[in-house]
């Protein structure tokens, strides 16, 4: 501002005849000037976010994308049925009797079998620690196959059972064979034998859905935890903060801008529900925990907790961006509609509210985002509990314990084993997926619901 | 002082409205001061004087638009065919299906041309089926002297229009619903010569059925269109009579002062 008007004094606004058009005057070079400036500036910042974006984008990615792939051990085991079905009715019921000690001792008679079968040496391993490549988790994914399809008893199949998390984390190369001599869990021995199997296509690593799709796992078996809750308790949680915040908040929103006198009490609802816009979500968690969980003796962990708090959370964010989009409705509209004898009503629903649509869905689903990915207070409520049984389908579900996706990013960074690590950032990828896709979904209904008239 | 001309004419026309001490205030503003005035049925009133004297504000009193301006407050009398439009029974809904308004600034919704014109018909069930409707909306942007510009286009944007084609939608829009009054407030501000024709000569049609009310800052208008003028100033009535009297043979030294272009 103050050098554009120190350039001025040099010549005088009234005597500007005879100067050259081309040849700018000191005050347009400063005007000029200023705005290179501010360009620049502008870039820069610009730049800034962008490098901030790509550095965040490129480590989660790195670290990340190695979670959605997984090194299975593609055993040759033979279902024999006087193992596995005693009774021979194909029962499960009465199948469910063998327990998953049975189904290891039989993977582990396979494993061998099959490594004598292909003449790999297995030098002075014994049995037990060449079963140890494959997952705990191994034996109880097997018996879940067959339980879930009887019919495979008495079949040769080629079931592709998790790997440990070293090996699989030796072909991804965060184990190796100098870690390994160091390690308890693994020693150097074993990784030969697993490359060997490799070469011997007993190993494999390819793409793990059940990241996606399985539930958490203990401490001890990070190769077979998986997302499936998370998302499930996250999908819950939106769904609730949708079904009671778009309308809750729309209809607020609705009453104070075009119905509610303005007075002071008014001005006082606007300034609480700014602040409550502002305050920390930790806080919502505390409020939460004594309201739903000690006042209303709603269970911990659930969902509709967790929706509810994501609610009070979001009201706000919902209000705010659906009042600013009610007023921004020019008001000839209203007294236009007003003036060819619409009632207030249908005012508001047929001309105000569709005009002001793509603002109110562009701030529900950021609020949603937002929500999506609060951890905060989910962690007071609860819901960072060890869960692995799936949530019922709603509406009971939503009682049901339930993790919540940015949590299970927070309780696998806990873990002491560093394969929780690669699948924390895994979540992260996932959960970054969903954010984009919301704000790519508010943008495409804005497209959409615009009028260009 | 208008009583002798009312007296005059009352055998042909009777007074569709009557106005009697009206007074306007926006917060501390007096913007409208003791206004008198009988719209009479069948009739165009011209609204004229300098900008700022309370026009458009007196004109939004008798169809109770002013009650969406919060700071606005409206005292005094105000009667349609004898009753009084500010009874706290009266719905201002049902007021404003009878008294149409044009404003000042065209405002067309952002939906078609032909939903522009239908909204009103059928939020108050005029037409019992979509024949009759398209046929409202004809007739209707034909009485605004637009159906020729539009009749291809009827489901193109009504905001896609020209200022002047825009505010002639919006004259048709108040006309579909049949009011028995129309207010109109700077109707052809936005029109070019032609267009402006059009519409006297639409509001001289519509002075059969109904009465209008015009506001004009255009002199010539008002002497064409109108056969009563009120002048307004600074809040005051100063003086409303026959339209050829005010302009041949004005009262008022403020009057004759406007339309000879010495104040405004
Ligand atoms: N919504 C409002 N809020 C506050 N004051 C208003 C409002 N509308 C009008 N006024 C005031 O009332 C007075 C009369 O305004 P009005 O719009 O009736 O003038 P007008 O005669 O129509 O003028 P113009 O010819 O320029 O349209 C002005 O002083 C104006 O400032
Ligand atoms: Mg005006």
């Amino acid at each position: 501002m103050t050098d554009l008007s120190a350039a001025a004094p040099s010549s005088s606004p009234h005597h500007r005849g005879g100067a050259s058009l081309i040849a700018p005057d000191a005050r347009t070079q400063a005007r000029n000037a200023a705005e290179r400036r501010f360009r620049r500036f502008g870039l820069s910042a610009v730049l800034l976010g962008l490098v901030a974006l790509v550095v965040l984008l490129a480590s989660v990615l790195g670290n990340g994308v190695s979670a959605f792939r997984q090194t299975y051990v593609i055993l040759p085991v033979t279902l024999e049925a006087s193992v596995l079905d005693k009774a021979g009715n194909r029962n499960p019921d009465e199948m469910k009797k063998v327990t998953t000690l049975g189904y290891g001792k039989l993977m582990q008679e396979a494993l061998i079998a099959a490594l004598a079968e292909r003449g790999i040496d297995t030098g002075d391993l014994k049995p037990k620690e060449i079963m140890a490549l494959l997952s705990k988790e191994a034996p109880a994914d097997l018996r879940d196959a067959v339980l879930a399809d009887p019919s495979l008893i008495g079949q040769s199949i080629a079931f592709p059972a998790f790997a440990t998390s070293r090996v699989d984390g030796y072909f991804k190369g965060r184990v190796t064979m100098d870690s390994a001599a160091r390690d308890a869990n693994i020693s150097p021995a074993q990784l030969q034998l697993a490359d060997a199997m490799r070469a011997a296509g007993l190993i494999e690593t390819r793409l793990n859905p059940g990241f996606l799709t399985r539930p958490d796992a203990s401490e001890l078996r990070p190769e077979a935890a998986g997302l499936g809750v998370a998302i499930l308790g996250s999908a819950y949680m939106m769904l609730v903060v949708l079904v009671l915040s778009l309308p809750i908040g729309v209809a607020a929103s609705i009453y104070l801008e075009e119905l509610a006198p303005k007075n002071r009490w008014t001005d006082l609802i606007e300034i609480n529900i700014a602040n409550l816009a502002a305050v920390p979500s930790i806080v919502f968690g505390i409020l939460a925990l004594a309201l739903f969980i000690n006042i209303a003796g709603l269970p911990q962990s659930a969902p509709i907790v967790g929706g509810l708090v994501l609610t009070l959370m979001t009201l706000p964010t919902i209000i705010i961006a659906t009042r600013a989009s009610l007023k921004a409705v020019p008001p000839s509209i209203r007294d236009a509609a007003l003036g060819v004898g619409a009632s207030r009503m249908q005012t508001i629903f047929h001309h105000v509210l569709p005009l002001a649509m793509p603002g109110i869905l562009t701030g529900t689903i950021l609020g949603l985002a937002r929500a999506l990915g609060e951890s905060a207070p989910l962690l007071l409520i609860g819901m960072v509990a060890f869960v692995r049984d799936f949530p019922a389908a709603p509406p009971a579900g939503f009682f049901d314990p339930a993790s919540a996706l940015p949590v299970q990013v927070y309780s696998w960074t806990q873990r002491a084993d560093p394969a929780f690590a690669e699948r924390a950032s895994g979540a992260i990828i996932v959960l970054l997926v969903f954010l984009l896709s919301m704000n790519a979904l508010a943008i495409l209904l804005r497209r959409r619901f615009e009028r260009r008239w | 002082m208008n009583d002798m001309r009312l007296t005059e004419r009352a055998v042909t026309q009777t007074a569709k409205i009557t106005a009697r001490g009206v007074q306007v205030h926006y917060g501390t503003n007096h913007a409208l001061k003791d206004v008198d005035v009988d719209i009479l049925d069948k009739t165009v009133t011209a609204f004229i004087g300098p900008s700022g004297c309370g026009k458009s504000t007196f004109l939004r009193c008798l169809n109770r638009m002013n009650d969406t301006v919060a700071s606005a407050r409206v005292t005094g009398k105000i009667e349609m065919d004898g009753q009084d439009i500010y009874d706290p029974r009266v719905d201002p809904v049902q007021l404003r299906a009878k008294v149409g308004m044009v404003f000042q600034k065209p405002n067309p919704f952002p939906k078609s041309i032909y939903d522009n014109v239908a909204y009103g018909p059928k939020i108050h069930g005029l037409a019992r089926g979509k024949a009759e409707l398209d046929q409202i909306v004809e007739t209707s942007l034909k009485k605004a002297a637009l159906w020729n510009e539009v009749k291809d286009r009827l489901s193109a944007p009504g905001t896609g229009l020209s200022g002047g084609q825009q505010q002639r939608l919006c004259i048709a829009r108040a006309v579909a619903t049949s009011p028995e009054v129309l207010l109109m407030d700077e109707p052809c501000s936005a029109l070019d010569p032609i267009a402006t024709a059009q519409v006297e000569e639409l509001i001289d049609e519509l002075r059969a059925q109904f009465s209008v009310v015009i506001v004009t800052h255009s002199m010539q208008q008002a002497a064409r269109v109108s056969q009563r003028t009120a002048f307004f100033h600074l809040g005051h009535l100063v003086e409303y009579g026959e339209t050829g009297h005010i302009f041949t043979n004005p009262t008022d030294p403020r009057t004759e002062a406007y339309i000879t272009g010495r104040i405004g």
